[in-house]
């Protein structure tokens, strides 16, 4: 079985978040890339165990980013997985970045494409869904478990107020949730391979954009926290009814 | 001109977020100039249905095919293009939920539309059409335009009040031709979490961290959540010690919650845990530390003691809930 994992780069979960130009764009300056952590913990290393239990044979990593995003499929590669690739493009639009990841995998053959559930930086949980749609692939959202059974794939999503087994049909695509797999840490002479293995630059399709990002805005400031005295759980409960209207 | 709406059902009922949807749709179908109709699948009664029109919905195109009875995001996608071909729709809308999520991409790429998922204002049409959305896990909002002829939008439920009215609406059945190649996925086995409310959509939460020490303790969290009638959540170190399952995990790499109220006990307040939850309309923060980050993000703070504090503030919600 051939996989492929999307991985998206996103800015730490840290970073402080302002815009330039004009509250038009997203301000670079001094803000680490790491991997998209839901594409790094669940859908990778996912990928990396079906291949060390001898269910996969091949884990390719794709992406869709100009040069700076090597540096991340750098550390992805030192996780583990064969080869990488890199679009050569930038977007933070769901239909582009889908349109590009299938018109790269169409001819490949990949049995099992893997996403992690959403990007920490625009959240739309959307591009695993478009692929499938794209390649006529089947998909399952939100997975929390995967193994294969045979040639069926058996794994549980999660949905309101619990989880559900489902059974699916290869070629797939899956979106990945906590409970899928443990994070891990790159060891030495996995970051010592991940150098030389090969990350190949992909030119795009003609495939664009059909959102786009007109402005950014910050959240109005909070008005400062309203304290309460232990003594005080009536006039705090009061507050809660007469002023939030929560309760 | 049609706005079409997709909303799923809970063994043949909807749910508040279902009707948000609708609502959300009749918004934006005053706004360009159309009427709601509502594409809904699967086993529900006719009542349910024409009860759409309270929401804003003229019609409701109904798959009543059995096969949808179980959730396959491929074989909705299918259905809900169908509608949207039927009807020539521009304006495609689902709930940013589990279900909304899983098909809103597939939808997009079949009708070649622009997509916001995680809308949390109505469509500006003034200059374009334009939608507002959270982003970087809810620290900032962007405006995103959409250049696409069809576009798709979900909405996270609990950001906009209810309307309700007495119209309703007329029931069409739509049939759409499956083949066994859209039903590639299939359910096993449904396993509900124990415990009164799901998270996810819980209006009410009470969250516990490692300032409750351990497992053992959280008592005084389910009791005061069971005063409340709220959803129980937790952080993140929580969850990875095993004090609590993982679905009451919320935070950057947990779940996302919007609920009306949250209250956390014990927490510090880490930008990680606050990406979860920072969209909550009130936070009320419990905690010894008085340099926690969490008070800075909070609307009412009480500093001290978690395990006296919790009990007062049951004993005054339970008095509240007497009195009512």
């Amino acid at each position: 079985m051939k996989i492929l994992v999307c991985i998206a780069q996103a800015p730490d979960t840290t970073a402080k978040i302002s815009f330039t130009d004009n509250n038009t764009k997203f301000n670079k300056e001094g803000v680490t890339y790491i991997i998209n952590p839901y594409d790094e913990w669940y859908a990778l290393v996912k990928a990396l165990e079906l291949k060390e239990s001898g269910k996969a044979t091949e884990v390719h990593l794709v992406s869709v980013g100009t040069n700076s995003a090597e540096a991340v499929m750098r550390k992805a590669l030192a996780l583990g997985g064969d080869q990488a690739f890199r679009i050569n493009a930038e977007s933070e639009d769901t239909f582009e970045i889908a349109a590009q990841i299938a018109d790269f995998a169409k001819d490949k053959g990949y049995d099992l494409i893997l996403t992690g559930k959403e990007s920490i930086d625009y959240n739309n949980a959307s591009v695993g869904a478009a692929i499938a749609s794209a390649l006529d692939y089947n998909y399952v959202g939100f997975a929390t478990a995967l193994d294969m059974e045979g040639d069926s794939v058996k794994l549980n999503r999660e949905i309101e107020g619990g989880e559900e087994t489902d059974t699916a049909i290869l070629p797939l695509v899956v979106s990945c949730q906590k409970g899928m797999s443990e994070p891990r840490i790159p060891n030495m002479r996995g970051i010592m391979a991940a150098r030389t293995k090969p990350l190949t630059v992909v030119e795009p399709s003609a495939a664009s954009a059909l959102t786009e990002i007109e402005s950014y805005e910050m959240p109005p400031a909070k008005t400062g926290v309203k304290m309460f005295s232990i003594d005080q759980m009536d006039e705090l409960v009061a507050a809660l009814h007469n002023e939030a209207k929560v309760i | 001109m049609s706005v079409l709406v997709f909303i799923d059902h809970t063994q043949g009922s909807f749910k508040k977020k279902a009707f948000e949807a609708v609502n959300y749709a009749a918004e934006t179908a005053q706004k360009i100039g159309g009427t709601v109709t509502v594409v809904a699948l699967g086993n529900i009664s006719n009542e349910e249905l024409t009860g759409l029109g309270q929401y804003g919905a003229k019609q409701v195109l109904h798959v009543a095919d059995a096969r949808l009875d179980n959730f396959c995001a491929k074989a909705y996608a299918k259905a809900i293009v169908a509608a949207a071909q039927k009807l020539d729709a521009k304006v495609i809308i689902g709930s940013y939920n589990i279900s909304g999520k899983s098909v809103a991409g597939m939808v997009a790429m079949q009708l070649k539309a622009g997509l916001v998922s995680g809308a949390i204002d109505y469509p500006k049409t003034d200059n374009g059409f334009v939608v507002k959305k959270t982003v970087f896990s809810g620290k900032a909002f962007a405006n995103i335009k959409v250049n696409s002829d069809i576009k798709v939008i979900t909405l996270v439920p609990n950001t906009f009040e209810l309307k309700k009215g007495t119209d309703m609406a007329t029931v069409e059945s739509l049939d759409v031709s499956f083949t066994d190649a859209d039903f590639g996925v299939k359910v096993i086995s449904v396993n509900k979490d124990s415990g009164d409310v799901p998270l996810a959509e819980a209006e009410l939460v009470v969250s516990g961290g490692r300032g409750l020490k351990g497992p053992e303790n959280w008592g005084i969290i389910e009791d005061l959540a069971g005063a409340l009638g709220a959803a129980l959540a937790c952080s993140r170190p929580v969850a990875d010690s095993h004090w609590r399952p993982h679905h009451e995990h919320v935070g950057q790499t947990g779940g996302t919650i919007r609920p009306n109220l949250y209250i956390a006990v014990g927490i510090s307040g880490a930008i990680q845990h606050l990406a979860g939850v920072n969209s909550s309309k009130t936070i009320v923060v419990i905690n010894k530390d008085p340099e926690a980050p969490f008070f800075k993000a909070a609307d009412y703070g009480v500093l001290g003691d978690a395990f006296e504090i919790v009990p007062k503030l049951t004993e005054a919600v339970k008095k509240f809930k007497a009195g009512q």
